[in-house]
């Protein structure tokens, strides 16, 4: 009998931590667009966990979430020790795949002509509205494409979660971790079987990603016609 | 209604340095693109914030940089039309009009249907931004705004994002809704023609600032300065230097001219307009001409001429191409009517 539970914790982590993911990511794009200052500071905090080795991103999180840290003794509270729990997993994966979400939808929103804010709020409507009604909208397709990355990357973490949860069969083993621990004991079937949904999936993600974006360039054709308009005639 | 704005506002390569009141008539702030006109628009709105100053609607404080009061755009009630329209692409042409109303039930579905029925949308409700024509979006915008209910109707270019064919029809309708608006409307172009046509009071920016204010035939007949004269479409400008009271030397035509009018001690340029030149010769202001280019116009001729025997900078003489075909270019004359000229004094 196969043991699922590799993939069924893998799949889990991934979901709840790109739903998290998503909140933040959005949040922090939404703030870093729209501040004037520190947006250098920020955008470097935010997209550091991105360029760091996860081992890095682990320790930190270690230092952050242990039994000592305000964070740990949170947890503790709740009746979770984080480090070796299921949630550390899902922690190491939202820290890793966030950076991914706040930089593609900050991309998103910096493509969004800023007029149609502008022309929302002389007429009237309220940042919460334009946020929801206006922003969201106009710039979908291109945070859908960072909840799929977000989501990819969750799925695929590593480092910082075997740093942080361990690799425990049945608790914290993520497909990533039961890999590598079949190849240090040396069963290259398991191995061969995880690599081979592993790929599978990623292949399915990437076909998603590529749907997304086509669409979403479709969508951007679609709005920037008028704007091609207006720029020859200006050339006339 | 009545407008009143006082403004600064440093923008790096100049400082906008806006003032001006304005009530219920068209105003026009005329001036080359990236002179500020935009940017005073902006301030307005509350888009921008300008670095210190006031602007007042009627007697409600919009912005007042000492008392530190800065009214958010939503509370401003002042209507902006942008460039490219600002429709939203997620919604169709009656969910950008709803979106705006303030209102619910009755009242909204009957606002909705008086702007629909005012700018002849029937027919386009459920169509979206990109599907419509540039007439067609201009006319969504503009129920849009009007279903807003502004105090002030902003236009920014409004014909800027229109094929040629289209401005003319837009701008007949334009007119037609700015004859029965009793609001204040702030009209922003470079386009001198389309200001004249429109407004009734003009006022010329160069460089940020204010330069005159002026009804439009006092504006277009004696423009007073520089940037006024080049932006109502004076071709010919030179420095000029007074002789006497009566008499000048335009001093890059090479010319000594006699004017109709007392010439001001300060006097900087000389303009003449390109279609006022008179053929033959007469005791006062008229020269030899010698041909440097000629250039075949629409509608039009424009030679480039110079008195004979000089080597001046060209002047424009503009005459209709019948016209062109009868003159023999030979030893031909031509006077410049001393009522037509152009003094300014910066």
């Amino acid at each position: 009998m196969t043991d699922w539970s590799p993939l069924i914790i893998s799949l889990k982590t991934a979901f709840l931590s790109t739903f998290i993911t998503f909140f933040f990511g959005v949040y922090a794009a939404f703030l870093v667009v729209k501040v004037k200052r520190f947006q250098g500071l920020m955008d470097t905090i935010f997209t550091l966990p991105m360029v760091l080795p996860p081992t890095v991103v682990g320790f930190f999180l270690l230092l952050l979430f242990g039994k000592q840290s305000f964070l740990g003794q949170i947890f503790l509270s709740v009746g979770v020790n984080f480090v070796f729990s299921w949630e550390a997993t899902v922690v190491s994966a939202v820290v890793v795949s966030f950076p991914l979400m706040y930089r593609t939808t900050r991309g998103a929103f910096e493509q969004l002509n800023p007029d149609l804010i502008y022309a929302a709020r002389t007429l009237g409507i309220s940042e919460f509205k334009i946020f929801w009604r206006v922003i969201l909208p106009n710039t979908w397709y291109g945070i859908m494409a960072g909840l799929i990355l977000s989501f990819a990357r969750a799925l695929g973490e590593f480092g910082a979660t075997i740093m942080t949860a361990g690799n425990i069969p049945g608790l914290t083993q993520t497909m990533s971790t039961a890999i590598y621990s079949a190849v240090q004991a040396g069963d290259n079937a398991t191995a061969f079987f995880w690599v081979s949904i592993v790929c599978a999936i990623s292949f399915a993600v990437i076909i998603m990603m590529n749907y997304w974006m086509n669409h979403q360039q479709q969508f951007a054709e679609f709005i920037s016609k008028r704007k091609r308009g207006t720029q020859n005639v200006v050339v006339r | 209604m009545s407008l009143f704005v006082d403004i600064k506002k440093s923008l790096g390569e100049f400082e906008l340095n806006i003032k001006f009141e304005t009530d219920n008539e068209v105003f026009a702030l005329l001036g080359a693109s990236g002179c500020g006109k935009s940017m005073t628009l902006k301030c307005i709105a509350g888009i921008e914030k300008p670095d210190s100053g006031v602007i007042r609607l009627n007697e409600t404080i919009l912005f007042d940089s000492e008392k530190k009061i800065n009214l958010p755009p939503q509370k401003r009630h002042i209507g902006y039309l942008f460039q490219n329209y600002a429709l939203f692409p997620n919604m169709t042409v009656r969910e950008n009009i709803e979106f705006v109303i303030q209102t619910t039930g009755a009242a909204k579905l009957d606002m909705l249907a008086t702007q629909v029925q005012r700018f002849h949308l029937a027919g386009l409700e459920d169509l979206y931004p990109a599907q419509l024509s540039g007439g067609q979006q201009q006319r969504t915008a503009f129920a849009r705004i009007l279903a807003s209910q502004p105090e002030v109707l902003m236009l920014d270019e409004p014909f800027s994002a229109l094929d040629s064919y289209l401005k003319w029809q837009v701008e007949q309708e334009l007119r037609a809704l700015l004859k029965t608006y009793q609001r204040p409307v702030l009209f922003v172009s470079h386009d001198r023609d389309e200001v004249f046509r429109l407004s009734e009071r003009i006022a010329v920016l160069a460089q940020g600032k204010i330069d005159v204010i002026h009804s439009k035939h006092d504006l277009f007949d004696s423009p007073e300065t520089l940037a006024a004269t080049l932006i109502t479409g004076c071709k010919n400008i030179s420095i000029a230097k007074k002789i006497d009271s009566q008499t000048l030397y335009a001093q890059e035509w090479g010319l000594q001219l006699r004017v109709d009018g007392t010439i001001p001690d300060d006097l900087c340029y000389v303009g003449f307009r390109a279609h006022f030149f008179e053929m033959g010769q007469s005791p006062k202001n008229s020269f030899a001409v010698e041909i440097v280019d000629v250039v075949e116009d629409t509608f039009s001729m424009l030679i480039m001429i110079r008195p004979q025997g000089s080597l001046v900078k060209p002047l424009r003489w503009e005459l209709g191409k019948e016209l062109w075909q009868r003159i023999s270019p030979d030893n031909l004359f031509l006077t410049i009517p001393e009522d037509k000229i152009i003094l300014m004094k910066k």
